[in-house]
């Protein structure tokens, strides 16, 4: 396979390949797969377009019997990542999925998820949020939570979806981390897209997934697993005052910093089992590079394409792709990025009011000390579902071209593929 | 702020790490049950109806009230059916 | 089923709704709480609580009044966080997983106050006694957001004074009735229901025993008088509350499902007003005793809506007597 081309072949390839098997899978269909043999033992869910795919299949494996799982078919989504964390507090493996309004509608009870260190495993089939109402792909949805200290990765393509569903949970469970993970996939692009998926054997994603791991924490009666246990009670989510939220907030810092260094072992040892090897970054012909694009999700395939387009014809282009929104990466991001002078960061959501999108902000922010760094411009693209099209992506890339050559970034937002701009 | 822990020594997921027998509310009120135990019938109901948790029953079926938790609120002495239970200062 | 819990043995069954708890001294919450605690005592026990007065002031960090495991998210799911808490249950019981595999089974107790139940916690409600999980939800009901400052709910009465239905000039207090919600629980056709009064502590004992005993989604409704909120002497909680259920405000009785037909039955006080009429209280008595019901008598008497109130009242008794066969 090609360079930065996810799940590139690692390892001795046909001992490991050996043993998978091909199937037609959407990346709704990808995730219901994985998490069928994950066979977690509450998924409480209510459905969602672009989501709804993930559910159904899910209560399928219930009622066909192939899962242990309890499925709560709840009346919200507030109430289904209520439920989740209310099994989860308990000790169970707790699964949802959602999109968009739905995850607006969980937004609430995602930061308290986080806080109680509950490794939940959440789908999210991205979709722009309302208003107006719109079923089709943006980011506007997960990058809303970005704050909500949550783990987020974004899937490229429907087997990224289903590697990513089945290591989330080590990444959840870690010792080190204990914290919910979002796996992000474009809703319709990658959501209701048929694909060729590698999958492994129901009996290798069990040895891979293990038990659940519990924190030991001394509560009020002593000692014990942080969990829901009448042996020793616990108090899970009291009210924490001035005198000491403060404090548990930098639990949450001090775990989301940690992952960073720990999701890149899980991914190892995915690597190692399954041939497909992820990293945080993957960077596509940035060598010799004089003008990249970063990213994330389903358009970074129709960027690399263009790539190399732009390289036949001597255009010097590459891209980044970004798999790991939360934590950001920062040095792998730099490091990827090397001494390319001009940086074109594209995404698919806006931050009404501030100075550029999400991505934007944070990679200027960490560059913001350094006396070596790229001229940087954010390209908004592809809301409500509007087609990221190769020349959309030829468009950024001119714009780079030009501030390469001119020096400036005359814009630092620019809205491509909108009528009027 | 320098008796409390350090993030770092406090327990993870936000549980509570002590019990809220150590918080004592006992200086809440002024007032406080004095029990007349000649009068008493044993109901019990004073130990049912304290919000504190405040009068425990011994093992002769009488009540105790303990000041460490009592926060004087008198329902105990308003409800007692024989009125065995009269309210003074601390 | 399991044995009548007296209250002799009751009141040695140790509390774990502990002392050292914040709540307002003279509150009927914990009077409620540890009735209905010592009542669950013989099998083990989670509790989820809704955001409110109880779960703020029994879990001021660090410290904690439970001595069960207990777990605090948010206002209005409390009855999702059970769910969760009971499917967990029943799938690592199936798989053999965990601590708590080995119980044949747990009481999963849901307290929310009347905001967490009539308004913002409805949905999640409805949701769970549809879905029909073995739990207990009881509405610890003081007819108003106390925990913020006394503002009005759906479970607010007609004409009490709160900080968003105050008595004005023009206004006289809240002007709408309170939500029927033991009619609206009932109608999801759910195994248990019952209301209590702590006035009535083996009323209490009994309901929550028969709750915890039955297998199925049961709602408890439970009368908690607020002396901070309904402005009277934390001396006359239970006094108040007496009245509340000799005037028929707070009618005791509960709702068993018996052959797929709910079977509504008078309890206790209620019981023994419906055999002798007479010894109902008129409204008025219980009005009187609360300063948010003040401007109905002072400066001059609203006879008007006294009267509407009074009428209501008695409209409500005569429909449970009705649906009690009576």
């Amino acid at each position: 396979m090609r360079q930065g081309v996810s799940g590139a072949v690692y390892g001795d390839g046909e001992e490991v390949m050996a043993k998978q098997r091909l199937m037609g899978l959407n990346g709704d269909e990808a995730v219901a797969y994985a998490t069928k043999q994950v066979n977690p033992d509450v998924v409480a869910a209510y459905p969602i377009t672009p989501q709804t795919i993930i559910v159904e299949r899910f209560s399928e494996y219930v009622a066909d019997g192939e899962v242990e799982t309890e499925f709560v078919a709840v009346e919200s989504e507030h109430s289904a990542l209520s439920c989740s964390v209310g099994a989860s507090a308990a000790g169970a493996r707790a699964f949802t999925a959602t999109a968009a309004n739905g995850l607006a509608l969980m937004w609430e009870i995602l930061y308290i998820a986080s806080s109680l260190r509950l490794p939940i495993v959440m789908a999210i089939a991205n979709r722009a949020l309302s208003g107006p109402i719109n079923i089709h792909n943006d980011h506007s949805d997960s990058m809303g939570a970005r704050d909500s200290g949550w783990i987020q990765i974004y899937c490229e393509n429907a087997q990224e979806v289903y590697d990513a569903s089945i290591t989330a949970w080590r990444v959840a469970e870690h010792m080190k981390i204990q914290t919910p993970v979002m796996v992000c996939l474009d809703g319709f692009t990658l959501s209701h897209t048929m694909e060729n998926v590698m999958t492994l054997p129901d009996e290798e994603i069990q040895k891979f997934i293990g038990e659940r791991g519990f924190l030991t924490v001394e509560g009020h009666m002593g000692e014990g697993e942080l969990r829901l246990n009448p042996e020793m009670p616990l108090t899970m989510g009291p009210l924490d005052l001035q005198d000491f939220y403060f404090e548990h907030k930098m639990h949450q810092v001090e775990a989301l910093k940690d992952s960073l260094e720990y999701i890149k072992d899980v991914d190892e040892e995915w690597a190692k089992l399954s041939g497909r090897k992820y990293e945080y970054v993957e960077p596509y012909l940035m060598e010799d590079a004089e003008m990249a694009l970063i990213g994330m999700g389903s358009m970074m395939g129709t960027i690399r394409h263009m790539v190399d387009e732009l390289r036949s014809e001597g255009v010097k282009a590459g891209m980044i792709k970004l798999r790991l929104f939360r934590p950001l990466p920062v040095e792998a991001i730099k490091k990827a990025v090397g001494d390319v002078p001009v940086l074109g960061v594209i995404e698919k959501a806006i931050s009404f009011g501030a100075p550029a999108s999400p991505l934007m902000e944070e990679l200027m922010t960490s560059y913001y000390h350094d006396k070596e760094k790229p001229m940087m411009a954010n390209y908004v693209v592809g809301l409500g579902g509007r087609d990221v099209s190769p020349d959309i992506i030829k468009q950024a890339y001119t714009s780079l071209e030009k501030i390469k050559e001119t020096g400036k970034v005359e814009r630092l937002s620019t809205y491509l593929g909108v009528r009027g701009e | 702020m320098s008796q409390k822990r350090a993030w770092q020594d406090l327990p993870k997921g936000a549980v509570s790490y002590k019990s809220s027998m150590d918080y004592k509310t006992g200086d809440w009120g002024v007032n406080a049950p004095k029990i007349d135990y000649d009068k008493c019938i044993k109901c019990n109901l004073c130990h049912f109806f304290c919000p504190e948790g405040a009068i425990s029953v011994r093992d002769d079926e009488t009540p105790e009230v303990s000041l460490d938790y009592c926060k004087g609120c008198g329902i105990c002495a308003k409800e007692c059916p024989v009125q065995c239970m009269e309210m003074v200062r601390k | 089923m399991t044995e009548r819990l007296t209250l002799k043995q009751a009141a040695k069954i140790p509390d774990t709704l502990m002392s050292g708890h914040r709540l307002c001294a003279g509150c009927a919450h914990p009077i409620v709480g540890r009735m209905i605690m010592k009542a669950a005592a013989d099998r083990p026990t989670i509790v989820t609580n809704a955001t409110g007065c109880l779960e703020v002031a029994t879990t001021i960090f660090p410290f904690t009044s439970w001595k069960v495991p207990w777990l605090h998210t948010a206002f209005e799911n409390a009855a999702a966080n059970a769910s969760g808490i009971e499917a967990a249950f029943k799938a690592m019981k199936r798989k053999g997983k965990g601590p708590l595999a080995k119980y044949d089974r747990i009481n999963v107790i849901a307290y929310a106050g009347d905001g967490g139940t009539y308004d913002i916690g409805f949905q999640a409600l409805s949701g769970a006694l549809e879905r029909g999980h073995d739990f207990t939800y009881v509405l610890m009901d003081n007819e108003a957001y106390m925990n913020t400052g006394i503002q009005r709910s759906g479970g607010t009465p007609l004409a009490a004074a709160t900080t968003t239905s105050p008595a004005g000039r023009v206004i006289p207090g809240k002007t709408e009735r309170k939500k029927p919600i033991d009619e609206i629980v009932v109608a999801h056709d759910i195994p248990y229901v019952a209301t209590m009064n702590p006035a009535w502590p083996q009323d209490v004992l009994d309901k929550s025993r028969k709750a915890f005993d039955t297998v199925g989604p049961k709602f408890l409704h439970a009368f908690i008088a607020c002396c901070r909120g309904w402005r009277y002497d934390m001396a006359d909680t239970i006094g108040i509350s007496k009245l509340a259920t000799q005037s028929c405000v707070f009618p005791l009785f509960e709702v068993e499902r018996i052959d797929r037909k709910p079977v509504w039955k008078l309890t206790g006080q209620s019981a023994s007003i419906a055999r002798r009429p007479e010894s109902k209280k008129p409204v008025e008595e219980y009005l009187r005793t609360q300063g948010r019901f003040r401007h109905l008598f002072r400066p001059k008497e609203n006879k008007e809506l006294l009267t509407a109130i009074q009428e209501g009242v008695d409209h409500r008794w005569e429909m449970l007597l009705k649906r009690c066969g009576l």
